[in-house]
């Protein structure tokens, strides 16, 4: 399979200012986006997952934001080069992002077709009568009932589920290259979940957008990631295609992870819970950041960041378990239930 | 596990109504019946809005039933009370809350706020009691003692949610509602706080009403489970029974809806992707709030309100497609 790099980032780092001293939110990223696939990012609340994307689209303010250090490569030029208004060209246009709640993403006082037509206006040389037809087959696009007449509507009159079909609506506005979503149905009940889920896997089919999901929930990473990307404390620990992420993770925190939720499909006596909590990142671990917490962590661990070691295929792990020299380590019995582990 | 076949909660067609405004009634429950055996932990789920966090807040009377009964260890807990029964009833029934952040008041120290409801009750005879009490309750919920002192902006979520339910421990009660307690929780730090609640269950015999909207966490503690819909219980079994063969056409899309996380599953399994979103509380559908979704929508199910009925053993459901007679006048 050949295919073609649309987005990377190297060795980035994020640090916000803050009274209590410099939080390192992001400390060294390195990831690649290729053309039409959908890359999950995960990880806990604090693991640095939002900020990245926020990078990426240029949204980190300064202050009390800081891009320390890296690279942006979109299709081979560096964002973190651009100017704000060369930024502000790419952001919306090639590059464009939904936000996780859709009650505070829109705004109240603007009707929602001009709200999408925003963009169109910005980007495109387009006259306004062309925008709202434009606006009106976007919200066909998306599953709205009646978008004729819904175009004129304000946002309170949409439930939750419209109204994050509405921000997805501006967001492909311009058909962008590379779709960011940052929890896009964590605020969302079950049932509207299923429904916009099977909404961004058809516009993916359509027009061959690439995504960059970013979750804590496994399930719907499973559901819609082809490549997925574990992140903890500010770093990314361990990455892989879907299957070898789900069925032979190779490091204690995605093992952890994957077995302290419960089995819809499986009865399990006792979650496996990760003991302790994320750490500081305002001081952050000198070695690795999970090995506070992890049942296996060594005397290297807690001096030494570990190098990435590659197993078959695309994986890719932080991990000094994998070092040659390290002591044989079995997962938990509650990994591999689908592919052998 | 022991035996549980003694009532210790009975709700029988329990209603809430709220006035909205001077013509509109917000119905939120709107006649729901279950039973909660001692020892047990039965689950309620259901989407926002269906009505599962207003049932536990007027089961603990934090609201006052519009209409219906709630028997409580034999007392009847549902009419009208005065402040001194309802002092009375929350010696005995506690809640654990959603949020963590919001419900501990920032201007207490940890132990004035475990300490609370034994002050309330003149649990402890002396101070010295009264700590070692709060000391004791840190310890069970997984926190120590040097934390007695502290602020709840001090502590993480999951360790504000061990404050929580050391709180509602403290005053030794028999039944606790938990109201969505890990939805605020980061995955890692839910099962710690599942694995605690069950500990504390197997060891001080406790009963839990378990509210949330995780399926697959309800699931896993649960003994039984209810599945809300608009303000009525459409369906309530075993949890093994709920989610390996369901009855309601409800219960059957909520379940086909859940993410799963195994790839393989995803990929092959077939869905049933409900239209449409949840219609309002103030104006519902007649008749089987579920049909206006329903793929099996007949035209009965508009007039006639479905009878909450035992369609197996221990299996109840409301609804036209599993009520014996409404199926033999079809044939």
């Amino acid at each position: 399979m050949t295919v073609e790099k649309i987005l990377e980032l190297k060795n980035l780092q994020v640090s916000f200012e803050t009274f209590g001293g410099e939080v390192q939110a992001v400390r060294g990223v390195d990831l690649t986006l290729h053309k039409g696939e959908t890359l999950a990012i995960v990880g806990e609340s604090g693991s640095g997952k939002s900020v990245t994307s926020k990078a990426i689209m240029g949204l980190i303010e300064s202050p009390p934001g800081r891009i320390k250090n890296g690279e942006i490569l979109f299709e081979g030029n560096n964002l973190l080069k651009y100017s704000k208004h060369q930024i502000q060209k790419v952001r919306g246009k090639d590059i464009s992002m939904i936000f996780q709640d859709p009650m505070t993403a829109l705004n109240p006082t603007m009707k929602i077709g001009s709200q999408i037509m925003e963009g169109l206006i910005k980007h495109q040389e387009i006259s306004k009568h062309d925008a709202r037809k434009r606006a009106i087959e976007l919200l066909a696009l998306v599953g709205i009932p009646n978008p004729d007449k819904r175009v004129d509507e304000f946002p309170h009159q949409f439930s939750g589920g419209m109204r994050q079909r509405v921000v997805i609506a501006i967001a492909l506005a311009c058909n962008p290259k590379i779709l960011i979503a940052d929890e896009p149905t964590t605020a969302l009940d079950v049932t509207i979940q299923a429904q916009i889920l099977d909404l961004m896997r058809d516009i993916q089919e359509k027009m061959g957008t690439s995504i960059i999901l970013i979750t804590h929930d496994l399930g719907v990473v499973a559901n819609l990631a082809q490549r997925v990307a574990v992140m903890y404390g500010g770093k990314i620990i361990e990455t892989g295609t879907l299957d070898e992420i789900f069925y032979k993770p190779k490091h204690p925190y995605t093992w952890g992870l994957l077995s302290s939720m419960p089995k819809l499909h499986a009865k399990t006596d006792k979650l496996l819970a990760i003991p302790g909590t994320p750490p500081d990142l305002r001081k952050p671990p000198k070695g690795c950041p999970f090995a506070p917490r992890c049942p296996y962590a060594m005397d290297v661990c807690i001096d030494h960041m570990p190098q990435y070691t590659a197993s078959s295929g695309s994986q890719k792990t932080a991990c000094w378990l994998l070092d040659e020299r390290a002591p044989k380590v079995d997962p938990p019995s509650t990994i591999g239930v689908g592919g052998e582990a | 596990m022991a035996a549980k076949n003694e009532k210790l909660l009975q709700v029988k067609n329990l209603k809430k109504y709220f006035n909205v405004s001077r013509k509109d009634v917000l119905k939120a429950v709107d006649g729901v019946t279950f039973d909660v055996y001692k020892g047990e932990t039965l689950g309620l789920v259901g989407e926002s809005g269906c009505g599962k966090s207003t049932t536990g807040r007027t089961i603990i009377r934090l609201y006052d039933p519009t209409d219906g009964t709630v028997i409580f260890d034999g007392q009847d807990v549902g009419g009208k009370m005065s402040r001194n029964e309802k002092k009375h009833l929350s010696k005995r029934m506690q809640m654990i809350f959603q949020d963590p952040y919001a419900s501990l008041n920032p201007r207490m120290t940890v132990k004035d706020i475990i300490a609370e409801g034994i002050d309330i009750h003149h649990l402890a005879k002396s101070p010295k009691e009264r700590m070692d009490r709060v000391y004791k309750m840190l310890e069970t919920v997984g926190l120590n003692r040097e934390h007695a002192n502290r602020y709840p902006h001090e502590f993480s979520g999951g360790q504000r949610q061990r404050i929580g339910i050391a709180r509602a421990l403290a005053v030794d009660p028999d039944f606790i509602i938990a109201d969505e307690p890990i939805s605020a929780l980061d995955v890692s730090i839910q099962a710690q706080v599942v694995n605690l609640m069950q500990e504390l269950q197997e060891k001080q015999g406790l009963t839990y009403l378990f509210i949330a909207h995780d399926l697959s966490m309800v699931k896993h503690i649960s003994d039984r489970v209810g599945v809300m819909y608009l303000g009525n219980m459409a369906e309530l079994a075993s949890s093994d029974d709920v989610y390996d063969h369901p009855l309601h056409p409800y219960t059957q899309s909520l379940l086909s809806a859940i993410p799963v996380a195994d790839p393989e599953i995803e990929r092959t399994r077939e869905r049933i992707i409900l239209e449409g979103d949840v219609p309002s509380p103030i104006d519902p559908p007649s008749g089987c709030r579920f049909r206006t979704r329903c793929p099996f929508a007949m035209d009965i199910c508009a007039k006639v309100r479905p009878k909450w009925h035992e369609a197996e053993k221990n299996h109840w459901v409301a609804c036209h497609l599993h009520d014996e007679e409404i199926k033999t006048e079809k044939v």
